[in-house]
C-alpha cells in the first residue's frame, strides 16, 4: 500500500487518536505544573475620626479578572508533584527519619493519600490477576468436562458478570455483601457475630473488592482458556499418557505449557485493567477503606471544588506507572519484531 | 475421549460437576437476587429483622398489600424520568459504534495492508493508548472543554468515548483483516481497482464477521462507561450508569435505593438480551485477540 493511501485511511482513526488521547496527554503534564490563582487580596484602610483600621478583603473582580486571563493558573514547576496530596516528599522523610519501626514507617506511609491510594492499587493488581488465571483456568477445565448440550447455558451464564456494567455489577454484589443484605446476614451468623459490617472493617472491605475483581474478571480468563482447550493436541495427551503420565501430570506437563501464550495474555490484559480499578470503590462505597489512582483522580475531579492540578499531577503518575506495567510486553514486542524483519 | 483410560474417576467428575454449579451459582445468583428484590420495600430487600422477607416481602405486604410492588420502578421511571437516561445511553452507543467501525474498518484495513515499518509503531502506540486509564485522560479534556464551551453535551462525549475505542477498535479489526487473504484486493487491483474500489467492492462483503463482533464491543465500552460519562455530561444529559450513581449519592430518603436497584435491573436487561442473542460473536471476539497474542 502507498503512503499516500495509507495515509487516507489511516487520517480519521488518527486524528481522532490524536486529538482525544495523545493531546489530553501533553494538556495533562501541562496542567499538572500550573496551579490556581490565589486569590487577589486587597487591604482597605478605613478611618474613623477615632482611630484607623486595616481591613484585607477578596477583591473578587480581580480575582475573576486574573483566573479569566490565565486560566490554567500560575506555574509552579514539580511542586504539586512533591506536596502532601501526592509523591509528599518531605512527610515522607520525616517518617522516615522518626520512624520506629518499619510498621510505624508503612502505618505513616499509609496515612498519606497517595500511597494509600497506590498501595490498594498494587494489592489489587497483583493478587486479583493471578486469582482471575487460576480461576478462569479451573472454570475452564471444568466446564470442559460438562455435557456438550449444556456447554452453551453454562458459557451464557458464565459471560455475565464479564458483560455487566462494572458499577452495576460491584452494586449487585455490594447490595448482597452489605451488613443487611443476605451474604452479609450469612456472615454475621457464621462468624456468630451480629454487628460484623463491611464497612466497620478495612480488612474484609479489601477482600470484597478483591471478590469483585475474581468475580467479574473470572469469565474472560475461562472463555480463552477454553478456546485453547479445544485446540489442545491430542497426539501429546495420549503419548503422554502411554508414558504412565498421571491425570494431573497430564495437565502439569502438557495441557498447561500448551495453554502458556494464553495464560501471558490474559495476564497482560488484567494488569492493564486491574490497574484501572475504580467502579468498585464507587460501587461500595468504599472509599473510607481503599483508594485507588483512578479514583483519587476521580474524586478530585468531581465535588464542589475541581482540582484539576492535583488530578492532573495524579493521571501523570499514573500514566507513568502504567507505562512502567507495560514495558516488559513492549521490550517483548519489539524484539519479536526485530526478529521478524 | 471415549476410551475407558480417559474416563474420569468417579470423584473428580463429581467435584467438577460441583464446582461447574457453584460457578453458575456465583454468576447468576446476585443477578437473580436483585431482580427478585426490585420488586420490595427497601425494608425488605435490605431486611434488618429477618433474611428471609427479602424472599416473601412482609413488609411490601404491609405497605402494598402484595409481595411485589412495581414502587421502584415508577419511582426511577416515571418519577426521576430514568426514560431520558435510557434514551441517551442509546444515542450515545448507537453514534459511538457507527462511528468507530468506520474509523476502525479504515484504519485497520490500512494497517494490515501496508507492510511498511510505522505500521508497527503505530500498533505499538495504540496499545499503549489501550493501556491508560480513561479517567487519566478525563484530567486533560475538562479545562479545554469548559473554555471551548463543550462540556457536558452528548456529541463531545460520543467522540471521546470513539477515540478511547479506536486502540481496541484498531487492534481487533487489524487481526480480523489479516486473516482476509491479501490476494483477494491484490486481484482486484490488477483488474484496474484502485485500493478504495477494492475495499469497498471486495473487503466489505466479506468483513461483516468481525465488524459485527467489533461493534459488539464497542457497544459494551461505551455501554459500561461510568468515568468518561459521569466526569463530561452535565445533568441533563446523564446516560444510565452515572444516574444510577446519582441515584446513590442522594440516598437520604426511603424508596431512593430502590430506586437505584430498579434501574440496575433496568439497564441489566438489555446486555442479557446481547449476550443471549450474540454469544457466539462475543466469545469469537475474546479469543480472535488471544490466537494472535
Amino acid at each position: 500500500m502507498k503512503h499516500r493511501t495509507f495515509f487516507w485511511f489511516f487520517l480519521p482513526t488518527g486524528l481522532a487518536m490524536l486529538l482525544f488521547i495523545a493531546l489530553p496527554i501533553v494538556s495533562v503534564v501541562t496542567q499538572s505544573l500550573f496551579t490556581p490563582h490565589e486569590a487577589v487580596l486587597v487591604t482597605v484602610e478605613t478611618c474613623t475620626p477615632f482611630k484607623c483600621t486595616q481591613e484585607t478583603t477578596i477583591d473578587q473582580d480581580a480575582t475573576a479578572a486574573i483566573r479569566e486571563a490565565e486560566p490554567l493558573g500560575r506555574f509552579v514547576g514539580l511542586s504539586i508533584y512533591f506536596d502532601r496530596g501526592h509523591l509528599a516528599i518531605a512527610e515522607v522523610s520525616e517518617a522516615w527519619q522518626t520512624r520506629a519501626s518499619f510498621g510505624d514507617f508503612f502505618n505513616k506511609l499509609n496515612n498519606l493519600p497517595f500511597y494509600r491510594a497506590m498501595g490498594f492499587t498494587l494489592a489489587f493488581t497483583f493478587i486479583v490477576t493471578p486469582l482471575v488465571i487460576l480461576m478462569g483456568l479451573v472454570i475452564a477445565l471444568a466446564v470442559n468436562t460438562v455435557h456438550a448440550r449444556l456447554k452453551g447455558v453454562v458459557i451464557f451464564f458464565s459471560l455475565l458478570p464479564f458483560v455487566i456494567t462494572p458499577l452495576i455489577g460491584a452494586l449487585v454484589l455490594f447490595w448482597m455483601i452489605d451488613s443487611r443484605g443476605i451474604l452479609g446476614t450469612a456472615l454475621q451468623w457464621m462468624a456468630g457475630d451480629p454487628s460484623l459490617s463491611l464497612k466497620a472493617s478495612t480488612g474484609l472491605m479489601w477482600i470484597s473488592l478483591m471478590i469483585y475483581g475474581v468475580w467479574h474478571a473470572a469469565p474472560f480468563a475461562f472463555v480463552i482458556f477454553y478456546a485453547g482447550l479445544q485446540t489442545l493436541p491430542m497426539d501429546q495427551i495420549e503419548a503422554a499418557q502411554i508414558d504412565g503420565a498421571s491425570r494431573f501430570q497430564r495437565l502439569r506437563y502438557v495441557i498447561v505449557p500448551h495453554l502458556m501464550p494464553l495464560v501471558t495474555f490474559v495476564a497482560l490484559i488484567q494488569l492493564m485493567d486491574n490497574f484501572r480499578v475504580f467502579e468498585p470503590i464507587v460501587g461500595f462505597n468504599a472509599s473510607a477503606h481503599a483508594s485507588s489512582l483512578s479514583w483519587a483522580i476521580f474524586n478530585d475531579l468531581g465535588g464542589e471544588t475541581q482540582q484539576l492540578s492535583s488530578a492532573a499531577a495524579t493521571s501523570v503518575i499514573t500514566i507513568i506507572g502504567v507505562a512502567i506495567l507495560l514495558s516488559p510486553v513492549l521490550v517483548r514486542t519489539w524484539r519479536d519484531y526485530k526478529g521478524k524483519v | 475421549m471415549s476410551s475407558p483410560a480417559n474416563k474420569m474417576p468417579v470423584a473428580l467428575r463429581f467435584a467438577s460437576t460441583v464446582f461447574v454449579i457453584a460457578w453458575l451459582l456465583m454468576a447468576a445468583f446476585p443477578f437473580i437476587w436483585t431482580f427478585w428484590g426490585s420488586f420490595k420495600v427497601e425494608l425488605d430487600f435490605f431486611s434488618i429483622s429477618d433474611w428471609t422477607n427479602a424472599i416473601t416481602g412482609e413488609r411490601t405486604k404491609e405497605t402494598h398489600g402484595s409481595a411485589f410492588t412495581g414502587a421502584g420502578y415508577h419511582g426511577a421511571w416515571v418519577e426521576e424520568g430514568f426514560l431520558r437516561n435510557v434514551i441517551n445511553t442509546f444515542i450515545v452507543c448507537f453514534f459511538v459504534v457507527c462511528t468507530s467501525l468506520t474509523f476502525g474498518t479504515l484504519g485497520g484495513y490500512a494497517l494490515s495492508r501496508s507492510g511498511f515499518r510505522y505500521t508497527f509503531w503505530l500498533l505499538i502506540a495504540a496499545l499503549i493508548f489501550r493501556a491508560m486509564p480513561p479517567i487519566t485522560l478525563v484530567a486533560g479534556y475538562m479545562l479545554p472543554f469548559f473554555q471551548w464551551n463543550l462540556w457536558g453535551i452528548l456529541p463531545t462525549t460520543i467522540i471521546v468515548l470513539v477515540a478511547i475505542n479506536q486502540p481496541f477498535t484498531l487492534w481487533m479489526l487489524h487481526s480480523f483483516f489479516q486473516n482476509i487473504p491479501k490476494e483477494l484486493d491484490e486481484s482486484a487491483k490488477v483488474d484496474g481497482c484502485t485500493q478504495f474500489q477494492a475495499f469497498r467492492h471486495v473487503i466489505i462483503p466479506v468483513m461483516w464477521p468481525g465488524v459485527i463482533t467489533t461493534g459488539l464491543f464497542s457497544f459494551l465500552l461505551a455501554y459500561n462507561d461510568f468515568a468518561v460519562t459521569s466526569m463530561l455530561l452535565s445533568e441533563g444529559n446523564r446516560t444510565m450508569v452515572p444516574q444510577i450513581a446519582a441515584f446513590l449519592g442522594t440516598t437520604q430518603t426511603e424508596g431512593n435505593i430502590m430506586f437505584a436497584v430498579a434501574a440496575v435491573v433496568s439497564a441489566t436487561a438489555p446486555l442479557f438480551v446481547l449476550v443471549m442473542f450474540f454469544q457466539r460473536q462475543i466469545v469469537s471476539g475474546l479469543t480472535a485477540g488471544a490466537v494472535k497474542g
